[in-house]
């Protein structure tokens, strides 16, 4: 009986055994959560983070850079300081500042392991100081990050910023993670794809206290990064630093194009900001105070301010005329002021050339009239919306009323009036010529952005066809522009018709509405200049779009100055500065290029005026935004300049 | 004399020894000093495996001394064991009482004398001293085991060492005491000693994840049932069964007073853990356990391979060298390397009830039968907590975990019974 027992008893040791390897196996094989929390445990996935491309000018000038900062930072348990003093100035610190932030990094057995930041976002200066001496105390090491920099402080709107990732961008996707860099407007945003590189993934094993133990598989399964492409933009850089100056104290837009390619030269929105400031750890604060500026810097004017487009817009209607075959070169049509008024010119002789040298408000009512009435039936109720919408076509290929696709997101575009918008205010067939004939010299329900202003002055040189203007012309150091960049658009005005028109802009500058000082004695310059009409009170905002030279045109621009009057005596010659400036590399009118970087045109705020504190003499209101210079009272108010300045609120701080 | 007499040079003879046990011997402790070394190996040290600053070089130290004891236990004469084991009782007895006032408290056991830097553990040793006294009492041709007496005392020669280890705060080696139950009931003890811990383990896991209102329901409608079919219902049956019922409520109500009046907050913590794993903070209590089963469930079936084990080399493991080795096996080795362990620790167990069972003696089988007991409970307990089957018990994995300690009473243990199974020939002549 007793013998039995010991089976009993072996029994229950391979039950036992058998329950355990049955235990054993569903925890092993069974259970995939015990490899995946073992991985949570050991394996901490490191994103390496490419380089961001840079962007060039035209001439190889760096716009926008990387710049790293450096952090340094020290784990407590392998620290070895044996000279705390020299430590202390090698590094720059107090001894106050070593002990408080030693005491932190030191609080616990968990924290001695772990790497504490000692100190943060050094620059390339002061880490070149530190980093020879950094060897000889364990324990202290630096990371580097790569920070966006601009050493010039222009562009900043066309540029636009990166910034982190929003909740809204982060659905839908499976490249970016929160936290993430990500252009956010302008070229960055555009060019996300191609500036951002491809990033890396970097496999570590952390020990339990969180302290990294080298490569997972000797980095079997790590990706390294890929550097994002640099773009090279057809910005020229001096010209671009030349325009700025001339806005400054001015609310507007310059656009520069070359009119062969559609390269964008030069583009102006002012006024702006330091884009330095929107870089690193005061983002955040200098992007509120930015947006809360009545002045609205971080508006991008060139391609979203909507305006009338004015007297410039006279060209357009010649050149639909002349195709739609309403009017020819000789047409004349007196200046009896009626219905419009107009200034006094010549007009003995008032054909097309007359009308545009002079910018004749009479002249080109009538010719609108007749483009409209193209379709003579008698009845102008029936006639008008053809003639309209014949001539809506026609105005649509020049680029307006359209989205220009300029590589920069949120571009406006604009309005043209056609038969939907006059039969919502007057119904169907109760509306005829006398109901819009303002829009016969720009004014009306007209609408352009200033990059479509340029892109005329474009068509105008080039007779005919234009390519869509754009800021980078390479991507990658020898690569091409995106593909839609490199198409002709024609427009639909044969090239002939553009002889007499241009012809006219020519005279315009040269005895015409332009004011005598904005002509360049060596330079044949064509313009037409405008005047958009504005509120009663205000001044009205003066507009000039031009090329030249007249033969094979080097760069066609469009100038638009707010509430600064008369076109030909404000955006003329500012216009005409520019090209002066690109054309010979250098500006021989130095009294007038100083005359126009002083004057002041901007207005009193409109926003918020509680915001603002009036300066001593109480004339100009200066808006209270901290980290900008202070305006130097002495010699000029400016209220808020930023386009010039020469050191960014950044390096203040 | 009525042993005969051995010729000079037999005692070290090895002829006679029980190669299988000495090969399954050597195994497990080779094993386990591997798996020592690749707890504590650090790849950005690169150490060797003989490095004396980490566990496994000291182990080897712990294994070349343990070689020392088995030559010695080999020279002695094999009766040396029985002769002088009432004297090794009292020495234990006294080294056990002694600790208590002497030891400083280490993780709140007073279970360690220290002699310079080494650390004595006296509840180590009195075990298979307390196993030779009871092997020694029974091997006694006069003692009738059926005898409440010889019960009473086989009593207290296990009970006098296990209360004085459970006073230092040792629970767990007390706790091995309880193997001894098996060996009695190999010499006759009613079966009721293994059948009723049983019933009593299972009414206490019952009455602490159940409501008690559903357990008395249940005992009392259990005990409707026994007394309808009762086969002679006698008052003396019925009054019995009712009786019985009554026990077992008063005991699902007495385990909530234990729980909480008599165990330790970390014990009963380790008890809900593994019963109730919701109602602990599994981040504090659970933490051990749960990074045990991670290591051992990360191993797959194949294992990462010996130094690849992500969760051994940085240390998630606490005690991993020493008690949790097995986390290092489960995680470095997988599925089969736990098989092969399995194996080696079944096979050594099952090889000793065999080699017990062979001896002609009731001494030699008392104290076969303890050490296989003995190592069972080791391993049952170790690896029952390893890989959560069982609560936190802190006793090591006999042969595998890291400990001079240990493996030294191990390996003295197995080897005064190899010793004896060598000479049981000469012990049959007496008869």
């Amino acid at each position: 009986m007793k013998d039995s027992r010991r089976f009993v008893i072996q029994g229950i040791f391979i039950l036992v055994g058998i329950v355990y390897l049955v235990r054993l196996f569903y925890l092993q094989v069974v259970d995939d959560n015990y490899k995946s929390q073992a991985d949570d445990n050991a394996i901490r996935r490191v994103i390496v983070y490419p380089h961001r491309g840079q962007i060039l000018d035209r001439n190889g000038k760096l716009i926008v850079i990387n710049e790293s900062v450096y952090d340094i930072s020290v784990i407590p348990k392998k620290a070895k300081i044996d000279d705390t003093l020299s430590f202390c100035n090698t590094m720059g610190v107090t001894r106050q500042y070593f002990d408080s932030v030693m005491t932190i990094a030191t609080r616990s057995k968990y924290a001695r392991g772990r790497p504490t930041v000692f100190l943060k976002q050094l620059s390339v200066n002061e880490f070149a100081h530190i980093q020879d001496r950094l060897i000889n105390y364990p324990g202290f090491f630096y990371t580097s990050r790569a920070v966006r920099k601009y050493p010039q402080p222009t562009l900043a709107n066309a540029l636009g910023y990166i910034g982190e990732i929003s909740e809204k961008r982060l659905e839908n996707q499976n490249y970016y993670r929160q936290g993430d860099y990500i252009g956010i407007s302008g070229v960055e945003s555009y060019y996300e794809e191609q500036l951002r590189g491809q990033r890396g993934v970097r496999y570590v094993m952390v020990n339990v206290n969180g302290v990294e133990k080298g490569a997972f598989k000797e980095g079997t399964f790590d990706t390294s990064a890929v550097a994002g492409e640099n773009l090279i933009s057809s910005i020229d850089l001096d010209l671009q630093r030349y325009a700025d100056s001339l806005m400054t104290n001015k609310i507007g837009s310059i656009v520069a194009i070359e009119p062969s390619t559609g390269e964008i030269l030069t583009m102006v929105s002012a006024p702006s900001y330091d884009p330095n400031l929107l870089v690193g750890r005061l983002f955040g604060k200098n992007f509120s105070e930015l947006q809360k500026n009545p002045y609205l810097p971080m508006y991008n004017r060139p391609i979203q301010a909507v305006y009338r487009p004015g007297s410039i817009f006279k060209l357009v209607q010649s050149l639909v005329a002349l195709e739609e075959g309403v009017i020819d070169p000789q047409s004349q049509f007196a200046c009896i002021k009626v219905p419009m008024k107009c200034h006094s010119h010549p007009s003995g002789h008032n054909d097309l050339h007359n009308a545009i040298e002079w910018s004749c408000n009479p002249y080109f009512y009538n010719v609108y009239r007749r483009i409209i009435y193209a379709q003579s039936s008698g009845n102008n109720w029936r006639d008008a919306p053809i003639g309209l919408m014949e001539w809506n076509k026609h105005v649509k290929t020049f680029g307006f009323g359209t989205r220009l696709d300029v590589d920069m997101p949120n571009v406006k575009r604009g309005f043209i009036p056609d038969t939907a918008i006059y039969n919502r205010s007057y119904g169907k067939s109760r509306w005829q010529f006398s109901n819009f004939y303002s829009v016969s010299i720009g004014e009306g329900e007209l609408n352009v952005v200033p990059i479509q202003m340029a892109n005329l002055a474009a068509i105008m040189a080039n007779r005919g066809y234009y390519y869509t203007p754009h800021l980078i012309k390479r991507i990658g150091k020898n690569g091409n522009p995106l593909p839609q960049y490199q198409e002709k658009h024609h427009t639909s005005i044969k090239p002939e018709h553009f002889q007499t028109v241009v012809d006219g802009m020519e005279d315009a500058v040269k005895r015409g509405t332009v004011w005598s000082k904005a002509r360049i004695p060596d330079i044949v310059m064509c313009g037409k200049t405008g005047t958009s009409q504005n509120k009663k009170g205000e001044k009205d905002h003066s507009v000039f779009v031009a090329f030249a030279p007249k033969d094979n045109p080097k760069i066609a621009l469009a100038v638009y100055v707010e509430n600064a009057g008369f076109g030909g005596f404000a955006a003329a010659p500012i216009a005409s500065l520019i090209v002066e400036k690109y054309l010979k590399g250098h500006v021989d009118r130095t009294l007038l290029e100083k005359d126009f970087k002083l004057r002041n045109y901007m207005p009193k705020p409109k926003v918020d005026p509680k915001a603002l504190k009036k300066d001593s003499t109480g004339s100009k209101p200066k808006p209270a935004l901290p980290g900008f210079p202070k305006p130097d009272t002495s010699k000029q108010t400016k209220p808020i300049i930023v386009s010039n300045r020469t050191q960014s609120p950044t390096e203040k701080n | 004399m009525l042993y005969a007499q051995p010729r000079p040079g037999q005692e070290i003879s090895t002829g006679k020894l029980d190669w299988l046990t000495v090969g399954l011997y050597t195994a497990c402790v080779f094993a386990g000093w591997f798996n020592i070394f690749a707890a504590v190996y650090d790849p950005e040290l690169h150490q060797s495996i003989f490095d004396f600053s980490i566990n496994s070089g000291k182990q080897l130290f712990w294994i070349g001394s343990s070689l020392i004891l088995i030559l010695l236990i080999m020279i002695v004469d094999f009766k040396f064991f029985e002769a002088f084991a009432y004297i090794f009782y009292g020495l234990i007895a006294v080294a056990l009482i002694g600790v208590i006032f002497l030891a400083r408290d280490v993780h709140g056991a007073k279970a360690w004398f220290e002699i310079g830097s080494v650390r004595i553990q006296p509840s180590e040793f009195a075990k298979f001293v307390t196993a030779l006294t009871l092997a020694k009492y029974l091997g006694d041709n006069e003692i009738k085991f059926d005898d409440t007496r010889t019960q009473l005392v086989c009593g207290a020669i296990i009970g006098i060492p296990a209360l004085l280890i459970l006073k230092q705060n040792d629970t767990g080696s007390a706790l091995v005491f309880g193997a001894f139950i098996l060996v009695l009931y190999r010499e006759g003890l009613t079966p009721w000693v293994l059948i009723l811990p049983i019933i009593a383990a299972v009414i206490v896991i019952l009455s602490l994840i159940i409501e008690h209102l559903y357990l008395h329901i249940a005992v009392w409608v259990i005990i409707g049932l026994v007394i309808l079919n009762l086969r002679w219902k006698s008052p003396r049956n019925i009054l019995m069964s009712i009786g019985g019922g009554a026990f077992v409520s008063a005991m699902i109500e007495l385990v909530g007073f234990f729980m909480f009046n008599v165990l330790q907050a970390h014990q009963r913590d380790r008890i809900m853990v593994l019963l109730k794993p919701e109602t602990v903070d599994q981040k504090k209590i659970g933490w051990q356990v749960l990074q045990s089963k991670i290591a051992i469930g990360s191993g797959g079936f194949w294992g990462k391979g010996f130094l690849n084990g992500t969760q051994t080399k940085f240390d998630f493991v606490p005690a991993q060298s020493t008690d949790f080795i097995f986390a290092t096996i489960g995680e470095e080795h997988g599925w089969i390397g736990g098989l092969i362990v399995f194996i080696l620790i079944i096979g050594l167990l099952c090889r000793i009830v065999s080699l017990a069972e062979r001896q002609r003696d009731r001494f030699s089988r008392v104290y076969g039968y303890s050490v296989a007991c003995i190592l069972f409970v080791h391993f049952a307990v170790n690896l029952g907590m390893a890989i959560g089957l069982l609560p936190v018990i802190g006793i090591p994995l006999p042969f595998f975990s890291y400990g001079g300690s240990s493996l030294w009473s191990f390996t003295i243990l197995l080897w005064i019974f190899l010793k004896l199974d060598s000479h049981r020939i000469e012990v049959l002549s007496r008869l």
